[in-house]
């Protein structure tokens, strides 16, 4: 009974933690399942014939490698542009500050509806066809805060002394920058890039306002096979991603918490 | 960047304060090159929308003819008492997914922060790991879940659960699909590591001497928690229901897949009537006045802790 008391915290915590990680759960298991209608929702019998023909539903992989594409170059985008704007904030006094502040964290503080219904409004009546382009602005614009934040409070915290005794040394302005700033602040800007690439990668509800017919990304496939029968091959790409990612992410700790042993 | 000639007299005190060092030149237009390129594609693609966002809402025409401004405000009455159900769902379903998000959450932010020890970083990672799956998928996934003649619906129906919710108003039939719990429930889920991360980032800065000092002055453990533990995690409270209320009021992915068409909350109207009735009028009238709630409440948070913290 003490036991239960002390550890109450812990089994409700594991408890949600089940929570989260069920849905992985069954998007994996039904990644083997072969369904007998179009919907893929209740369980049938194991098979691997979806894995084994993750591209066989048509244009599905049409639409993940556009939504590679976006995301590749919003990412880059996002980024660029970010980390200049953070740089400004943490590195300079300038008039306008807090209006510029307000402006970088408004789009954070906007549903999604109403970002991509009033962007949707502007390239409607200003006539700008919809497609790869429209999705590519709309995708750089809500990434571009999240990057600003990661990167300013890596810059923030950084100590400027050393960027003093860099130019004590006789480093000029841009090897200063190059040789000390960049890589402090590189952690930041790595964090806020794949920040940009999983949210734009993800994104359905601004991209649904201004996407073009001939433009469906993977989110926008999923969608409508929602409505017309989801393929196998959907859970497939999502185990993929899931592990992936997390492969990434636990190497990348693994290398990281090596590199401060040695 | 030339600090070294002619430092200001407030940090040649010995300890340089951490705040922004570096240029101090007075017409130093570097700033401004900097900014340039990303706040001209805010204003440009954000800003701009929203100025001409309001503009739609009070023009009136057709898709053939055009939509002209005619400063035509009955489509914001007509809105309102057309779509006010949805509207309240809305905040209502957004309200208590933020409520159970938290109460969710804080054991799971709290078994981290505190509990966790060398598991910590592996128990984030699990957290953040549901974000790579494409979260179309996921909620799908819900649907299997809470199936009819599921696992889950047996379980509940048994124990009479959905008894209760019934009575409450939460289900409907002896079945979790296609009821309001069913939008909650995945609405929770969906904004849940929200939450959960500030909730940690503010809990792992405690001080855990805090605990045992409280425990020394004869603090019971619940206590300590309501004395000492939640007030110091207030700023991750406070930024978590943000960031798990904002997107859940304006979602409509939930509604649309885990809800019937009694469920539908304002996002589904401002979809529709944008992409499928091709009322731009009526849709940025909606959105607009989405909009300036979230900025009322997003509003009253800053006051109370303000922007740069939250940021």
């Amino acid at each position: 009974m003490r036991w239960l008391r002390r550890n109450l915290v812990v089994i409700a915590g594991a408890a949600t933690l089940a929570y989260l990680i069920l849905p992985n759960v069954v998007v994996t298991v039904f990644s083997f399942n072969k369904p007998r209608g179009r919907f893929n929702y209740t369980w049938q019998e194991f098979s691997t014939d979806a894995w084994r023909e993750p591209c066989g539903v048509a244009d599905m992989c049409g639409s993940l490698a556009l939504s590679l594409q976006i995301a590749l170059w919003a990412t880059l985008g996002a980024t660029v542009l970010g980390t200049l704007i953070a740089f400004a904030l943490a590195r300079h006094r300038f008039r306008a500050r807090s209006a510029v502040n307000t402006l970088i964290f408004l789009p954070m503080a906007m549903p999604e509806v109403v970002m991509g219904a009033s962007l949707g409004t502007l390239f409607l009546n200003m006539r700008i066809e919809f497609g790869f382009w429209t999705i590519l602005t709309a995708h750089i614009m809500f990434c571009l805060s999240f990057v600003v934040t990661a990167v300013k409070a890596r810059v923030m915290s950084m100590d400027p002394r050393l960027e003093q005794a860099a130019q004590d040394l006789y480093a000029s302005p841009l090897q200063t920058f190059l040789r000390v700033t960049l890589p402090i602040a590189a952690p930041g800007i790595a964090a806020g890039a794949m920040l940009s690439f999983a949210l734009s990668f993800d994104d359905f509800i601004i991209t649904n306002f201004n996407s073009g017919p001939a433009s469906t990304t993977f989110p926008m496939f999923v969608w409508g096979s929602a409505q017309r029968g989801t393929p196998v091959q959907i859970n497939v790409i999502g185990t993929a991603m899931f592990v992936i990612a997390v492969g990434v992410v636990l190497i990348g700790r693994l290398a990281g918490s090596r590199r401060k042993r040695s | 960047m030339k600090t070294a000639e002619a430092p200001p007299p407030a940090s040649a005190a010995a300890p340089p304060p951490p705040a922004p060092g570096g240029a101090t030149g007075r017409r130093n237009l570097t700033p401004y090159w900097l900014l340039l390129p990303g706040i001209l594609w805010l204003l440009v693609f954000f800003a701009a929308p929203m100025v001409y966002q309001a503009s739609t809402s009070v023009q009136t025409g057709s898709l053939e003819e055009g939509f002209r401004v005619t400063w035509h405000f009955a489509t914001y009455w007509d809105a309102l008492t057309e779509y006010y159900p949805q509207f309240l769902r809305s905040v209502l379903y957004a309200g208590t997914a933020t409520l159970l998000c938290l109460l969710v959450g804080y054991p799971l932010a709290y078994a981290i922060a505190f509990r966790a020890g060398r598991w910590r970083n592996l128990l984030l990672v699990l957290v953040i790991a549901p974000f790579f799956t494409s979260f179309l998928i996921r909620t799908l996934a819900w649907k299997t879940i809470l199936a009819d003649g599921g696992p889950v619906v047996e379980v509940l129906n048994a124990l009479h659960v959905i008894d209760v919710t019934t009575w409450i108003g939460l289900t409907e039939g002896h079945r979790l699909l296609a009821t309001p719990l069913a939008v909650i429930c995945g609405l929770t889920y969906n904004f849940l590591p929200f939450m959960i991360l500030p909730l940690y980032a503010s809990l792992e800065r405690i001080d855990p001497r805090l605990h045992e000092a409280a425990g020394d002055l004869y603090a019971k453990p619940f206590t300590t928690f309501r004395k000492v533990t939640f007030p110091l995690s207030m700023p991750g409270v406070v930024a978590g229901t943000l960031l798990a209320f904002i997107p859940a009021s304006g979602d409509y992915i939930n509604a649309e897949l885990l809800g019937s068409t009694d469920q539908k909350m304002v996002g589904n109207v401002i979809q529709s009537q944008f992409l499928r009735v091709l009322d731009y009028p009526t849709a940025a009238a909606l959105s607009f006045i989405l909009m300036a709630a979230i900025l009322a409440i997003v509003g009253v948070y800053i006051r109370k802790s303000g922007t740069e913290e939250i940021v």
